[in-house]
């Protein structure tokens, strides 16, 4: 199984990431990251962008790489915070902050679980330069936890808690990721979601619809969630 | 009399445990899966979390951040005793909920659900879950801890009668192809499916199928424990892998559990617990040493009693999964 593995491309990049980086990175590809990062979620986003309270910090102090995700982190009596496992929450919940988002970020990568759906890729990542990097698993929290070097900072730990506050973190050897969508609006998940579709009648050969319908079902087996 | 520190004790070791060390029969499970993957991102992604769970054990850091929500599952022994009584036991269970949170540590997840109040602690109204079970001719107690991913790859549905096996088998597809995209379900995960029961029961028994039984286990009828390789196999065949890239890997083992239910329906649920298959547990005696397992043993002859009487004097303590 290994070898049927190996086969995949391996990048590092190094954080913040210049739009020369990112040119080259094809879908599939697997990523390591070295530098800085920060993380957002509903908290984050909803306070920054929707309440109107902007970013907490200037942008160039915790970079142009947000991570959807909150980690398992406890304050130690020293004032230091102890940062356990670190794994990715699903990302399309966070797309409708993001035209907002990318104006007052200048993020370029954003790292998630699940991906976003195309058209957002299309509208709202492409005009921005930016592209989305897949946790894996999900989630390798102990390997991605062993990344961080330190806590560069946390923001709005008070008023969010830990799982919803921002934190920057400096991190090393940071991954794997895998990138999803490349600068063109290319998506991984939806190139493999394509692929298992066509074999999906088979595999439902012969079935009938359930006796009672739920309100506004349809067998439409290409549908997403998302 | 069973010491509750000892139960205290016990319960924060064992949240502890589920937290950072992967049960050896779903390890076992996933390296087979990882030998016959034949997706290239598939096998990829499953050697990643290989890699994960020793990084976790070497370090003694959680496998996953996501804490999912975390329960608790008690095993009474009919003659079993608890100091301070089964309130302090509840006591108990929070309290160590709340110490390990602060000190493995883990993500506090639980929040209310309008107000998105977090104590920090992953305890609050109706958190954690404590369900109870009962065995006879017992007088100890077991703990089960279950830190479940709280959020997708679980569905239920009303089916009936003349749905037929071929309903149940369409059900369960649509429920790991729809979670299955984009890996959502975090799998390939050990799937549990409730057949029967009141519609709360249904669920319950479908979560305790994907939570509580170990891979490789069995339904006692033979019948169902068919259909449960039958349904290993319909998961494996659906051409997704890990993270919904191709692949021939999407379940573990199947499980199903089933409960009497109205005479005019078949409900259903699907439940798949995740990569991490976050579960630990101990018996603790009257003495109140803690003996540490990673397989739950919940189902038992007891508890899928179908008559009206339990004889004790029938070889009843003999357990099954």
């Amino acid at each position: 199984m290994a070898d049927r593995a190996a086969g995949l491309k391996t990048v590092r990049l190094k954080a913040p990431v210049t739009a020369d980086d990112l040119a080259g990175l094809e879908i599939g590809t697997v990523v390591y990251l070295d530098g800085r990062v920060f993380t957002g979620r509903e908290g984050v986003y909803k306070k920054a962008v929707e309440d109107g309270a902007g970013l907490p910090v200037n942008p160039s102090e915790i970079g142009n790489v947000n991570f959807h995700c909150s980690p398992a982190a406890a304050a130690r009596p020293d004032g230091n915070y102890e940062i356990g496992a670190v794994t990715a929450t699903a990302s399309f919940r966070f797309a409708k902050w993001l035209d907002e988002w990318f104006a007052m970020s200048g993020v370029k990568v954003i790292i998630g679980k699940g991906g976003m759906p195309a058209d957002v890729y299309r509208d709202k990542f492409v005009p921005n330069g930016a592209l989305y990097l897949t946790t894996v698993g999900y989630g390798t929290g102990a390997l991605l936890g062993r990344g961080i070097r330190q806590v560069a900072g946390v923001h709005w730990l008070e008023e969010l808690g830990i799982a919803q506050a921002m934190w920057v973190f400096d991190v090393e050897n940071f991954g794997p990721f895998l990138v999803e969508s490349d600068l063109a609006g290319n998506s991984l998940f939806e190139r493999e979601n394509a692929k298992i579709a066509k074999g999906l009648g088979k595999v439902y050969e012969g079935m009938k619809p359930a006796i009672l319908r739920r309100f506004g079902e349809t067998d439409d087996r290409e549908e997403e969630l998302i | 009399m069973i010491p509750i520190d000892s139960l205290e004790k016990t319960a924060q070791e064992l949240t502890a445990k589920a937290a950072i060390e992967i049960p050896d029969d779903y390890l076992t499970g996933l390296r087979a899966a990882a030998d016959t993957e034949k997706g290239d991102l598939s096998a990829f992604v499953i050697q990643a979390m290989l890699e994960n769970y020793e990084a976790a054990k070497e370090d003694r850091r959680a496998m996953c951040a996501d804490t999912g929500v975390p329960r608790w599952y008690v095993k009474i022994g009919n003659d079993a005793r608890i100091e301070g009584g089964p309130v302090a036991l509840e006591a108990a269970l929070r309290r160590a909920t709340a110490d390990a949170t602060n000190g493995v540590p883990l993500r506090p997840n639980r929040v209310h659900p309008l107000w998105r109040t977090d104590h920090n602690n992953n305890c609050g109204i109706n958190a954690p879950e404590i369900e109870y079970s009962f065995h006879p001719d017992a007088d100890w107690i077991e703990l089960t801890t279950v830190h479940k991913g709280g959020l997708f790859g679980t569905d239920y549905r009303m089916l009936f009668p003349g749905d037929g096996i071929d309903g149940i088998k369409k059900f369960y597809l649509d429920t790991l192809v729809a979670f299955g995209k984009r890996g959502l379900a975090c799998q390939p995960a050990i799937v549990g499916i409730g057949l029967g029961g009141s519609k709360d029961t249904c669920m319950v028994l479908g979560k305790q199928a994907a939570c509580l039984r170990v891979v490789g286990s069995r339904n006692p009828d033979p019948k169902i424990a068919a259909l449960e390789d039958e349904f290993k196999e319909l998961g494996n065949s659906i051409g997704m892998g890990a993270m919904g890239f191709m692949g021939t890997n999407m379940v573990v083992d199947c499980n199903i559990e089933v409960g009497y239910c109205h005479t005019g329906g078949m409900p259903m649920s699907v439940h798949m617990f995740c990569l991490s298959s976050r579960r630990a547990c101990a018996r603790v005696l009257d003495s109140g040493k803690a003996e540490y397992r990673t397989d739950p043993q919940w189902f038992t002859d007891y508890s899928r009693r179908e008559g009206v009487e339990w004889l004790t004097e029938q070889p009843a303590s003999r357990q099954s999964v």
